[in-house]
């Protein structure tokens, strides 16, 4: 019995000395990040966790969203001029920017035209060197925001001002321009990496304009990000920021608790009644961008007609689904688009909750001993904590109709893929996370006639040519307020016609320790701490 | 002895072709296409998928890729990862240390306990002691692990306080890996009490790792120790008046520890299995972590290249056990 005392107190001698033997440091924010950074090249990838960890503290675009927002402001670019015709976008950039010194490079000039005529032409030009400088490279954004074909060209006026003339009028190509894919990257480093034969390390030791310099990234660990003393804007009051990997929400959780981290996102749902609760905390919590929907598929009979699909969304009781799935976190939503966003329609009514009026619409359009599938999707998502619950009390709803429904559920990858597929048997769960606070960026994507077609996110299929119409014209204007009253009169239709049932909007939660004071929380979903100071 | 080596090495080279087979195949016949899962909701133009297939090469068939990877392979080439774009090996070789760091220790810590706790219960048969450690033993090897590991953080990082959550060493210290292990390069960094915090990181995750595998080790000890205690060469030596202190070192022990050594032999691949996901709970930055993000993301040469090199690495612990034996009784000769 002796081992296990002697062990017990090694133990205890360790911790305590662990404990007590921390160095003197600067003033240091630790971040408990929720995963594994892909890469540093940030128009190489297209997940938050990426962008959290090289974009927003590395890089600058020629305009940012202003903090807290989803405003457009000027950035590298002082100041910019649309023509007219809204063909070609002018950005004069800021004087005197200068990019990283670091131990592996030393900037020899600042900011110039060539850095940003690079930063886009080796995303958008195959024949680019910097195009595909790792094999298998894709630049999914750059594409997926279609600049691809809404760039006509980018030229260097002079050295301190850069002019991109597009094919035709695009409204939301500003705030395209604001996206962590299209961060400057700098072309005396991606010549210098050339010249060495490294190109790889654009990928893995960025140099950037941004509030902080990258130092170390050791894999699945830790990053350590140290101030750029040197930053044009406003610069960080940390000296130096570290984001502790650490991929389990438990776990996150405790640490924050134990106070081995300043601030962490996404806590799970069940657990911020106790995070509340902790007097150690504070809990910033802010509507998030998003909208989770039941899609049915439109082209399917009896859903095909919008009355069948009316009659369904009545029959769901909605304020109990998302209280009981969103667990206060959350709100009904009855647009596709979230009410933080500009343009929303406040005076669409939503179906109103009544399974009498539901059966009776039913039966009007003459169905009768309905049987559908609800798709659940298998994994949790920002906009979605449990689609599976979701189902089951869609499904029970149904059933009081008459209604009945069966659950279906695949791997999320299939999931993504079979839901697309046209004659697919089934109304699907799913949802959306803005990407640029535009919203063209909801409608467009997952509601018009193309987005319907192969290889789109319309998973209603449903293709309204009016509805399609008023988003074309509301790209083509540059002016919000024209533009608003486009996006309303849509969202009128959407709700007439009812090729969803809106589930929700869910609310992010960021807790935080007491000593973190100025965090905005960005209501497109990054994480920045430029603006963070933390107590000693 | 040489034969016999050269002969098992000879054995590893058919399953290694047959672990390229799995390895390959397995991943490829999960439903799911990392294609698809990068474009995630947005979903992707039939175009676009088909450049995209194109550039990771997937527009081939799969005789073609699994040729083409295992021609790969004997130049000594694993592949990159599709997620990171990193060559496999050189993710495999930065993440490798830190699991065998944690697995070594747990192993010990298993070891170390499990075999006197073994012996101890097999000669006091029966007596409370028996019955309690051979309880704690069924219980530990019932544990489910991640629950184990969320269960010690709670109260000895969260409510104590003793050790830290996770990681494996406080971020205050900062200085370049040079061997891996945070042990020596703790040490190696001369940074005052970067050894203790690095030590006290290991802790839990050691003890969580070493759950499993302790109870093994401990009932297996025990049976083994009781099968020698009742043979006739146990009595003579008894009869001999030996002490039993003697009877029990010497004489049985020796030929006890034969079915403990293969045990602990054994445990290499629970340990690599476990590792998954003591390691997911710790944010430990080892393999095992490394695999289950991989597989969820569908990278397709870093799950082909991280079991082919765990695969290695168990085979070769096992031949090296089947080498100890002839140390631990002359009996066994290889010949």
């Amino acid at each position: 019995m002796r081992l296990p005392a002697f062990v017990t107190t090694s133990i205890i001698a360790l911790a305590s000395a662990a404990a007590f033997a921390a160095p003197a440091a600067a003033k240091t924010l630790i971040y408990c990040s929720e995963g594994s950074p892909e890469g540093f090249d940030p128009a190489a990838y297209t997940s938050g966790t990426t962008f959290d960890a090289s974009s927003r503290p590395v890089f600058n675009r020629l305009v940012e969203f202003k903090d807290g927002t989803t405003e457009v402001e000027p950035a590298l670019a002082e100041s910019y001029e649309i023509s007219d015709d809204g063909l070609t976008y002018t950005f004069k950039l800021r004087p005197g920017v200068k990019f990283h010194t670091t131990d592996y490079f030393t900037p020899t000039r600042d900011l110039n035209a060539d850095d940003v005529i690079f930063s886009f032409e080796r995303q958008g030009d195959a024949n680019n060197p910097w195009n595909q400088y790792i094999p298998g490279l894709t630049f999914e954004y750059y594409n997926s925001m279609e600049m691809a074909s809404s760039i006509k060209s980018i030229e260097k006026v002079d050295d301190l001002t850069v002019r991109f003339t597009l094919n035709e009028p695009n409204a939301p190509f500003l705030a395209n321009l604001a996206m962590d894919f299209a961060s400057i990257q700098s072309k005396e480093y991606a010549d210098a990496l050339d010249q060495a034969g490294t190109k790889e390390n654009l990928n893995s030791a960025p140099v950037g304009t941004g509030p902080f310099k990258f130092v170390a990234y050791q894999k699945d660990a830790v990053i350590r990000f140290a101030k750029n003393a040197d930053y044009w804007g406003t610069p960080a009051k940390v000296d130096d920021l570290v984001f502790a990997i650490t991929t389990d929400a438990a776990v996150r959780l405790q640490k924050l608790q134990a106070g081995e981290c300043h601030i962490m996102p996404y806590p799970a749902p069940a657990d911020i009644e106790a995070l509340k609760a902790d007097q150690n905390l504070t809990v910033m919590e802010q509507p998030g961008l998003n909208v989770a929907y039941l899609a049915y598929n439109t082209d399917v009979a009896p859903f095909d007609k919008p009355e069948v699909r009316k009659a369904l969304n009545m029959a769901m009781n909605k304020q109990a689904i998302v209280d009981a799935v969103f667990q206060g976190m959350g709100q009904v939503a009855k647009n596709p688009i979230p009410p933080t966003m500009w343009s929303y329609n406040d005076a669409v009514q939503d179906e109103a909750y009544d399974p009498e009026a539901a059966k009776a619409a039913l039966e009007a359009a003459g169905v009768t001993n309905l049987s559908m599938k609800i798709w659940a999707m298998p994994v949790q998502r920002p906009y979605m904590p449990n689609a599976r619950r979701v189902a089951e009390m869609m499904q029970e709803d149904l059933g009081k109709v008459g209604v009945n429904a069966e659950i279906v559920s695949y791997e999320w990858g299939e999931y993504l893929k079979k839901s697309m597929e046209p004659g697919r048997d089934g109304a699907v769960i799913l949802g959306w996370t803005g990407d640029n606070g535009d919203p063209d960026n909801f409608l467009s994507v997952l509601l018009s006639c193309a987005a319907a077609e192969d290889g789109g996110a319309n998973r209603a299929f449903w293709c309204n040519e009016e509805f399609s119409n008023l988003l074309e014209q509301a790209k083509q204007t540059s002016d919000q307020a024209e533009r608003t009253k486009l996006y309303e009169q849509a969202q009128v239709i959407f709700k007439d016609q009812a090729p969803w049932a809106t589930i929700g909007h869910s609310t992010v939660v960021m807790p935080m320790s007491k000593k973190v004071t100025g965090y905005v929380m960005s209501p497109l979903g990054s994480h920045a701490f430029d603006t963070v100071d933390v107590a000693e | 002895m040489i034969r016999f080596i050269l002969g098992r090495i000879a054995y590893l080279v058919p399953t290694l072709i047959g672990i390229t087979i799995v390895a390959f195949g397995f991943v490829r016949v999960l439903p799911g296409d990392p294609v698809l899962l990068m474009a995630g909701e947005r979903g992707m133009s039939p175009e676009r998928y088909a450049e995209v297939s194109r550039q990771l090469g997937f527009d081939r068939s799969l005789p073609e890729q699994y040729l083409d990877y295992v021609w790969r392979l004997l130049h000594g080439d694993l592949g990159t990862s599709l997620v990171t774009k990193k060559p496999v090996l050189a993710e495999f070789l930065a993440l490798f240390p830190a699991t065998v760091e944690l697995a070594l220790c747990a192993i010990l810590l298993a070891a170390l306990i499990g075999v006197p706790a073994g012996v101890l219960a097999a000669i006091k048969r029966g007596s409370w002691f028996d019955q309690i450690t051979m309880g704690t033993a069924l219980v530990g090897y019932s544990m489910p692990i991640f629950w184990w590991g969320l269960l010690l953080i709670i109260f000895f990082s969260g409510m104590l306080g003793w050790t830290p959550v996770s990681g494996r060493i406080s971020l205050l210290y900062f200085f370049p890996p040079v061997t891996g292990f945070m042990l020596i390069d703790s040490l190696l960094s001369g940074q005052k009490g970067a050894f203790a915090s690095a030590a006290s990181h290991l802790i839990l995750p050691t003890i969580v790792l070493a759950t499993i595998p302790l109870a093994v080790i401990a009932r297996q000890t025990r049976s083994a120790m009781l099968e020698v205690l009742g043979e006739d060469y146990v009595r003579t030596a008894r009869a001999k008046g030996l002490p039993p202190r003697r009877v029990v070192g010497m004489h049985a022990l020796r030929n006890a520890l034969i079915p403990v050594v293969t045990t602990i032999g054994l445990q290499i691949g629970v340990l690599m299995a476990g590792a998954i996901l003591t390691e997911t709970i710790f944010s430990w930055p080892g393999i095992g972590k490394w695999m289950v993000e991989s597989i969820s993301r569908r990278d397709y040469p870093v799950v082909q290249g991280g079991l082919l090199l765990i695969a290695v690495i168990v085979m070769v612990v096992n031949l090296l056990v089947d080498l100890l034996y002839g140390l631990i009784n002359p009996r066994i000769r290889h010949r």
